[in-house]
């Protein structure tokens, strides 16, 4: 019974969430509800016995709204509305038609042929974060080494265009605010 | 779903929630008592004896006073903000095992409200959450000094969680769990972390001890509400009791902390005999103790300074210190 009523909760409240982040006009509003519904997600987790999953969704999802907030204090006054420019209707129309009838089709297809078996059983006796880990590392240890590249590429070409000057502290120094590298100066 | 169980876990939410709202209340006494004591004054003395009344005349104050929403800022996120920061606190406090378990009329009592086989990682997760508090505080409030603050806060959460994240790899490595029982269990028999595998536990309890600083703002990276700075930061708008929410949620958060390092890395409550338990709340004593001597003690850095600290030398170490451990438990 608990079950199921903290499941309509969570269902109620995330799709609200995300109707209000999808709907408003106020970039903070949306943010916010961004981000709750995210942690909310985790609650399903949860509920299937997926405790570590549920953690690590709160842990990441906080932290990678925390960076969009970021943004959104950088290139918005976050306590006003803003004004959306509204471009062609029928592509809008169009393209959420589209999208509403992929998502229908990748969660009916599985049903369709019958394919849904559990190829990797529940080990007994063993922890949920232990049974995660065992997959990572022997059915998905390509995908899971794949993604630590791209990240590490990500990190590396971050660093490459933060990189410039940044031996020289913006925050100490007393000139103009540092510059690209000046004419005829090769670094 | 037994009755008694859901009796006994509302029981325990409802002890924890007060013992700690009060904690925080009387926190502050202790802080303004140790710091006049470093500093040679006399502290809070005219309300009640040695000044113990003044927590109530706070709170009284904080209740009593006129709750102001400004004009120009963000009216529902604004109203919420300090909401989020007490009550991260005390959900974080679910999976903290509070004291061994013992015997109350022949009924055995688990002073854990939920004991989740992720407890750790639960804990700190929401913790982080909590930041989400003075950032939408900060946000919400149409001032300066709010959205610098706010964008310090945002600039804390993402350097500090990668420190605190690494420094407990180490020790969740060696007991191969995430539960806070575990780790209990764990030091019973191989002794305290923090001396286990030639320092590389000692190195972790430090790094996650600098990291807690960060994660509770407070004094050598108090930078999110520098008074001498930023005024009170994301709380200069506030007034009243949703000031007071944030100020729980604050003491709160530095008295889970003080729990979970002990647990984490000295021992936590031991064996679970009476003495053991007297040594976990010594232990917290202590560390909560350490939280206002620093505050009394040493300068605040700049935020350049904190993400200097955090990305350029503790994050190294952090992960020097998984290497090595893993390499030694090979």
């Amino acid at each position: 019974m608990f079950e199921a009523i903290a499941f309509y909760l969570f269902a109620f409240l995330t799709i609200t969430m995300f109707y209000i982040t999808v709907t408003t006009s106020q970039a903070l509003h949306a943010l916010t509800a961004l981000a709750a519904g995210m942690i909310f997600i985790s609650a399903f987790f949860f509920i299937l016995g997926a405790d570590f999953l549920g953690a690590v969704q709160i842990v990441v999802y906080s932290g990678a709204v925390m960076a969009l907030y970021a943004f959104g204090m950088m290139f918005f006054d976050t306590t006003r509305e803003l004004k959306e420019k509204q471009g062609n209707k029928y592509i809008i129309f169009g393209l959420s038609v589209l999208a509403a009838v992929l998502v229908v089709l990748i969660f009916a297809a599985p049903m369709v042929s019958d394919n849904i078996t559990a190829l990797y059983p529940m080990t007994e006796g063993v922890g949920n974060t232990q049974e995660v880990g065992m997959v990572l590392f022997t059915k998905y240890l390509v995908p899971f080494e794949v993604a630590a590249i791209m990240l590490l590429v990500a990190m590396i070409s971050g660093i490459v265009l933060a990189s410039k000057q940044m031996d020289v502290s913006q925050t100490l120094s007393k000139d103009e605010p540092i510059q690209e590298s000046k004419k005829g100066v090769t670094s | 779903m037994e009755v008694a169980y859901l009796i006994e876990t509302v029981i325990k939410v409802v002890v924890i929630l007060l013992v700690f709202s009060a904690l925080a209340g009387i926190g502050t006494y202790f802080e303004r008592k140790i710091l006049a004591f470093m500093q040679r004054r006399l502290g809070p003395m005219n309300v009640g004896p040695f000044g113990l009344l003044q927590v109530a005349a706070d709170g009284i104050k904080l209740f009593t006073k006129e709750d102001i929403i400004p004009t120009n800022v963000v009216a529902p996120i604004f109203k919420m903000a300090p909401v989020i920061t007490a009550s991260t606190a005390f959900m974080a406090a679910a999976a903290i095992p509070f004291l061994p378990e013992f015997e109350i009329f022949g009924y055995t009592v688990h002073p854990i409200v939920a004991d989740i086989n992720i407890g750790i990682l639960y804990i700190l997760g929401i913790m982080g959450v909590g930041l989400y508090g003075p950032l939408l505080g900060g946000m919400a409030s149409a001032n300066k000094f709010a959205l610098l603050s706010a964008a310090r806060g945002a600039a804390v959460f993402i350097s500090y969680e990668v420190v605190t994240g690494l420094s407990i790899l180490a020790p969740i490595m060696m007991v191969g769990s995430l539960s806070l029982i575990d780790f209990n269990n764990y030091q019973i028999e191989n002794g305290w972390i923090v001396f286990n595998l030639y320092g590389v536990g000692f190195v972790a309890f430090i790094l996650f001890w600098i990291a807690a600083f960060a994660e509770t703002g407070r004094t050598p990276f108090h930078l999110i509400a520098n008074d001498h700075e930023i005024i009170d930061g994301f709380g200069t708008e506030y007034s009243g009791m949703r000031w007071g929410l944030f100020f729980i949620g604050e003491y709160a958060n530095m008295f889970f902390i003080s729990f979970v390092i002990p647990l984490l890395f000295l021992g936590g409550y031991g064996d679970g005999s009476l003495l053991g338990a007297l040594a976990l709340l010594g232990k917290v004593a202590f560390f909560f103790f350490f939280f206002l001597w620093t505050r009394a003690a040493w300068p605040d850095v700049r935020p350049d300074q904190l993400m200097w600290l955090c990305w350029k030398v503790l994050m190294p170490i952090a992960v020097v210190n998984i290497l090595i451990a893993a390499i030694i438990m090979i």
